[in-house]
């Protein structure tokens, strides 16, 4: 069970990188970027090249990946999403998924549909043993990460100029202008750093499961979306808790009830969030004062 | 005492709806100068076109000689002038002093932190609460937070569109008092508001605006005796 339950905590991890890159975009700049999953796939894909055919070392690929989904996430926002700023978000929305095919099939077009075998990158690390229970070196890392990208973003988001920038442009567009802030810039910046956090889960998610096709971010994706909505779309700790917790939902369903596809019970829990409380574990109604 | 904002023939479209026709008017350096008129004036569309928020159709905007009409949004406050708009508009979910950091988003963190304890010394109550979110604020409290925010730029020119909207009377004489002593402490005020009679009491000149045009201008006092003006603002 305790096997079940780390195995759990460490593909939820995966799942709340995702989610807070998610989270992030959604809080900030309103829209939920269904091409986050995709942009995934492409960090993935950007790391496996740099090891495999340029013969980078592990760390150096992680920043290369990480260098290159940055950037795309820039890219998509300004060529997709900017000239939307003002329509409706039924047509973001529809955008995002267009974006997504466009990136699955573009990576089908360079890297073909055969899998890609994504290296061990911590081979090197000996697994932990706690008892019976054996924990990989992935796991571990996974879950330090995810507990310092949270910290990081927590302190971001309260703390620093650009951060404080960012949550009053979640707010109030036009009032955030009139302090000067350049809204534009601040919700590519956004897009940065949620793309960058993408290319972190993907490189974490390839090493765990190790093959890469140009569908690898899609399930991965979506899971995610249900566990930011799970703990509460916008929340950063919210994201945490719902990542964690649909991770272990699903794995401890697959091994309690191998004759069911897990993935039900991961969309069930989308369906029972949506219907009880919308707003998710964590999140908050915003009253306002007339 | 040159002028410190010209605008000289504005046109502003809403799409097809022709809002603002043509107007033209200056505020001179230290004067207090209100925009009166009926909902739907074009008092606010004014405001937030000089304030860089919507685009001009055609006409100039000047600001301390320089033509701003181009300039991206977020710039005009480099520029000098501080729009604290219609609404209050403070960000509900930040704390009020992240919120008065935000006012001085374009300045540095040393100058940011004088201005916040000038802004104190301004709104006592503002520091007494400086911990506790804005949306937690009353009404009253947090148009003192929308002004406050707008002085940590430290603006020449602070355009304050309805500053009295939904007041109790009490506290509406208290934030005209406010900007007569920021007026007095050399900061130049262009007011819109629909309280006529506070407006024109207060300030050195008055524009009427009607349908998107200036139909009536002169100082305050003249107006306030204006006949037309008192039929159609001041209830008589």
């Amino acid at each position: 069970m305790l096997t079940y339950l780390i195995n759990g905590i460490s593909l939820g991890s995966v799942y709340a990188i995702i989610a807070l890159g998610y989270t992030m975009v959604y809080g900030i700049a309103k829209m939920l970027n269904f091409a986050h999953g995709d942009v995934i796939m492409v960090g993935g894909y950007a790391a496996y090249c740099a090891m495999a055919y340029l013969g980078w070392p592990p760390a150096a690929a992680v920043v290369f990946s990480i260098a290159v989904c940055t950037m795309l996430g820039i890219v998509i926002e300004r060529l997709a999403y900017k000239p939307l700023r003002e329509a409706t978000s039924l047509a973001v929305l529809i955008t995002a998924i267009g974006v997504s095919y466009f990136l699955q099939n573009a990576a089908l077009l360079i890297w073909s549909s055969n899998p890609k075998i994504f290296p061990n990158i911590f081979a090197s690390m000996p697994p932990l043993k706690i008892g019976d229970a054996q924990i990989s070196a992935v796991t571990i890392v996974t879950i330090c990460a995810n507990i310092i990208i949270m910290i990081a973003l927590t302190l971001f988001t309260g703390k620093t100029k650009m951060g404080k920038a960012m949550r009053a442009v979640s707010e109030d567009k036009g009032a955030a202008t009139l302090m000067g802030i350049n809204v534009n810039f601040t919700i590519s910046m956004t897009f940065a750093i949620g793309s960058g956090l993408a290319a972190i889960a993907g490189v974490l998610l390839c090493t765990a499961y190790p093959n890469l096709v140009p569908t690898t971010g899609a399930m991965p994706g979506i899971k995610a979306f249900v566990a930011a909505v799970f703990g509460g779309i916008g929340s950063i700790p919210g994201a945490m808790i719902g990542g964690i917790l649909l991770g272990v939902i699903e794995i401890v369903a697959r091994a309690l009830v191998p004759a069911v596809p897990s993935d039900i019970f991961v969309f069930a829990v989308l369906i029972i969030v949506l219907l009880i409380k919308p707003d998710g574990l964590l999140g908050r109604k915003i009253s306002e004062k007339v | 005492m040159g002028n410190m904002l010209k605008v000289d023939g504005l046109n502003v479209f809403y799409g097809n709806i022709h809002a603002i026709k043509g107007i033209s008017f200056e505020v001179n350096e230290g004067e207090i100068v209100t925009l009166i008129g009926a909902n739907g004036a074009g008092k606010s569309t004014t405001l937030n076109t000089v304030g860089g928020l919507l685009k001009a159709k055609s006409g100039s905007i000047e600001f301390e000689g320089r033509e701003i009409s181009g300039t991206p949004a977020h710039r005009v406050v480099s520029e000098g002038m501080a729009l604290c708009p219609e609404g209050r508009r403070v960000f509900a979910q930040l704390t009020v002093r992240e919120n008065l950091e935000m006012g001085a988003y374009t300045r540095n963190k040393a100058e940011a932190a004088e201005t916040i304890e000038r802004v104190f010394e301004q709104f006592p109550r503002l520091k007494e609460r400086s911990r506790q979110t804005a949306g937690t604020l009353s009404g009253g409290e947090q148009q003192m937070l929308a002004m406050g925010r707008a002085l940590m730029s430290k603006p020449k020119l602070m355009m304050l569109d309805e500053p009295s909207m939904g007041l109790a009377p009490i506290l509406v004489q208290q934030i005209f008092d406010i900007i007569e002593a920021l007026n007095k402490e050399g900061t130049t005020i262009l007011l819109v508001e629909q309280n006529a009679q506070m407006a024109l009491s207060i300030a050195d000149r008055a524009y009427v605006l009607e349908t998107g045009k200036i139909v009536n201008t002169g100082t305050g006092k003249d107006l306030l005796n204006d006949d037309s003006v008192r039929k159609a603002y001041l209830g008589g």
